[in-house]
């Protein structure tokens, strides 16, 4: 998130802080997501979980390039957009959990998490289901001259929707600011992506005069630069953006799908953890810059592991709502 | 009462001074839809309204219903107050992942924190020789689902009345106008005022039987309590106004007081608007019935294009009399 700076700070010191903050994000929602994953198969917790796991650098990058009343729109696989746009662990696992403490009052769970203070209008079950929310966010913003920016995260899965090609064409005849990130982690579902999409994917935005981009999204500081140019653009009231963002889901499409290698190979999974991981390479790569050092990173992880097990804590202690609340909110 | 200014309007008309005084009266409130600008609509009804208030507030769109009514509830969620134009409501098949999945659960998915202050406006109503894509009565799968509300205006009066609250309201409404009524006059106070949802309107006072009835089909019902009357037969006519919120007491409260209801829609009978309104009235007024409560709505068969054979498929004041004549034993 850009954060006011402090005048007194030299570029290089704010350029520090942005690349530990970025850093810390990612290793916050990798450590969201084992936590979940344990507490899915400790029973703890109900119903699915999508983990985000190998992905941290697609929603980092991007979200740094937003302010914080920005909006996003998020999926089923939604947790790093939340935790990237700057919503606060204990209440998501409050959510994930059922709790009144969560962000919906225990109402949306996993795949439904929205928080106005973060801008995030929520995670969409339906594939492809929030193009057309974000696209009408980005009405709003023109409209009334707030000068804010929609970020629409999916899949490749809902390359097949059509209704997203529906809000593209919408988008860039009235030229709204609205990003439509796409995350191509190869599998929708249990199916390589290149079974279900003819064609090139970035003429798909190109048909439609959108701007077009793909990027490695294993490269947080890729995504992040490319994401910042776009945004910036489309603040600007230069029009939208199509940016395809290559990248991996370490784990199933759920975290019940434990034997993949009808779909995939291990060695597959193994090459993208080992060579391609966001998560190590900007390590190494903030260590070599200097900008940190082995010692301060690990610092960092345990600092966030301790956050993650107190947040997890917090909401397994948090009460469920109250019964009477389940015929509440149906009407505002 | 002091006297009151009142003129005549068309339906058409009065929807359209309730969207021109609420775009008047905030700045958010906005239109989109296909053709709504310059041409007005097919019916006309917008005609005007681009002209005073612009390109930026009354906006045509591609023809990509799902796409925009998507964007209606991103607007509505973000600050605008948009009126979503869908022409006819066959279309709403198109919306329904935006309506039913979206628009209305997004209060309560969120725990309340977003609301989704749209309209959809749209069409129902057969008889315009236009065959089964562009003649259907859909409203019951609205009112199926929790998080909308479903207007169902009969009147200009109703019309305008109950726009103005649906834009008002902070949850999405979808607002059905019968395409067979735009022409229909009647008053209209030239002062300010508006009809709460969920209030049923008596349109007909009588002792006999009750004829609760929705949009066209209350002028349906109107004609054929005149019949009726002529037959010595004294009709209540209840227009609920809207399917949800529905006004449940003045419909049990009408069955008790004359102990006959009839329910008439001109959606499909089978698992339809009927349906629910008899099973209220029946349940909540059981014991003062002396007849069952009849259903009528349309045929369950594809709206056909030959106009004696569409004639055949919706109640008519002739068809409503006859149903009622034999409730009240007098065939």
């Amino acid at each position: 998130m850009t954060i006011a700076t402090d005048q007194s700070k030299t570029k290089a010191e704010v350029k520090t802080e942005q690349w530990m903050r970025m850093y810390r994000r990612m290793v916050m929602i990798r450590e969201f997501e084992q936590q979940v994953n344990e507490l899915y198969t400790r029973a703890l917790m109900p119903g699915l979980a999508h983990l985000y796991i190998g992905e941290e650098a697609v929603a980092v990058g991007i979200c740094e390039a937003l302010r914080r009343d920005d909006y996003i729109t998020s999926t089923h696989r939604g947790h790093g957009h939340c935790v990237a746009k700057g919503a606060s662990p204990d209440r998501m696992f409050a959510e994930l959990l059922g709790k009144e403490a969560g962000y919906c009052r225990g109402k949306g769970g996993s795949m439904h998490i929205a928080d106005p203070a973060t801008g995030n209008l929520g995670a969409n079950a339906i594939v492809g289901g929030s193009a057309g929310i974000a696209t009408g966010a980005a009405l709003s913003s023109k409209r009334l001259g707030t000068g804010k920016v929609a970020v629409c995260f999916f899949g490749e899965g809902a390359l097949g929707q059509g209704v997203l090609y529906e809000v593209m064409n919408l988008a860039a005849l009235w030229r709204l600011p609205v990003i439509y990130v796409c995350e191509n982690n190869l599998y929708t579902e249990y199916t390589h992506y290149s079974e279900t999409t003819a064609g090139d994917i970035l003429a798909r935005g190109t048909a439609f005069g959108v701007q077009a981009e793909s990027v490695d999204g294993q490269d947080v500081r890729a995504v992040y630069a490319t994401a910042h140019r776009l945004v910036e653009r489309a603040r600007k009231g230069e029009g939208p953006a199509f940016l395809v963002c290559e990248t991996y889901r370490y784990t199933g499409h759920h975290v019940g799908d434990i034997n993949r290698e009808y779909y995939r190979s291990k060695q597959e999974e193994q090459e993208w953890k080992t060579k391609r991981d966001p998560i190590k390479n900007f390590s190494q790569w903030l260590v070599e810059q200097k900008f940190s050092d082995q010692g301060k990173l690990k610092q960092i992880q345990e600092e966030v592991r301790a956050e993650m097990k107190a947040a997890v804590e917090f909401a397994i202690a948090a009460p469920y709502p109250a019964v009477d609340q389940v015929d509440q909110d149906v009407y505002a | 009462m002091p006297e009151v200014a009142t003129r005549e309007l068309t339906f058409a008309q009065a929807v359209r001074e309730a969207l021109a005084e609420e775009m008047r009266r905030d700045s958010r409130v906005c239109i989109f839809g296909e053709d709504v600008a310059e041409a007005g609509t097919p019916f006309k009804v917008l005609s005007g309204l681009v002209e005073e208030f612009g390109a930026e507030r009354v906006m045509d769109t591609p023809i990509s219903e799902a796409g925009f009514t998507g964007m209606g509830v991103g607007a509505a969620m973000t600050g605008l107050r948009p009126v979503v134009d869908i022409m006819f409501g066959d279309f709403l098949t198109l919306t329904m992942d935006q309506m039913v999945n979206q628009a209305a659960k997004v209060h309560y998915m969120s725990g309340g924190t977003w609301k989704v202050p749209m309209v959809l406006r749209t069409t129902l109503g057969a008889t315009r020789r236009s065959a089964a894509q562009h003649s259907q009565s859909l409203h019951a799968w609205l009112s199926h689902v929790p998080g909308l509300k479903v207007v169902m205006p009969s009147t200009p009066y109703d019309a305008k009345g109950l726009l103005k609250t649906a834009i008002r309201d902070e949850n999405p409404v979808v607002f059905f106008e019968d395409k067979m009524m735009y022409k229909l006059q009647g008053p209209v106070p030239e002062e300010e005022y508006t009809i709460p949802l969920g209030v049923a309107d008596v349109k007909r006072e009588g002792e006999d039987i009750t004829i609760v009835a929705t949009s066209s089909m209350v002028q349906v019902a109107l004609g054929a309590a005149e019949l009726l009357e002529k037959i010595g037969v004294s009709a209540e006519v209840i227009d609920p106004r809207t399917t949800w919120p529905l006004d449940e007491r003045t419909l049990i409260e009408s069955a008790k007081k004359t102990s006959r209801a009839m329910v008439v829609d001109e959606g499909y009978g089978r698992y339809g608007v009927t349906g629910e309104i008899a099973a209220v009235i029946a349940e909540g007024a059981f014991f003062s019935l002396e007849a069952p409560v009849k259903r009528m709505g349309a045929m369950h068969v594809p709206i056909p294009f030959s106009p004696p054979l569409e004639d055949v498929t919706v109640p008519t004041e002739q068809t409503v009399f006859e149903a009622a004549r034999a409730l009240c034993g007098k065939a």
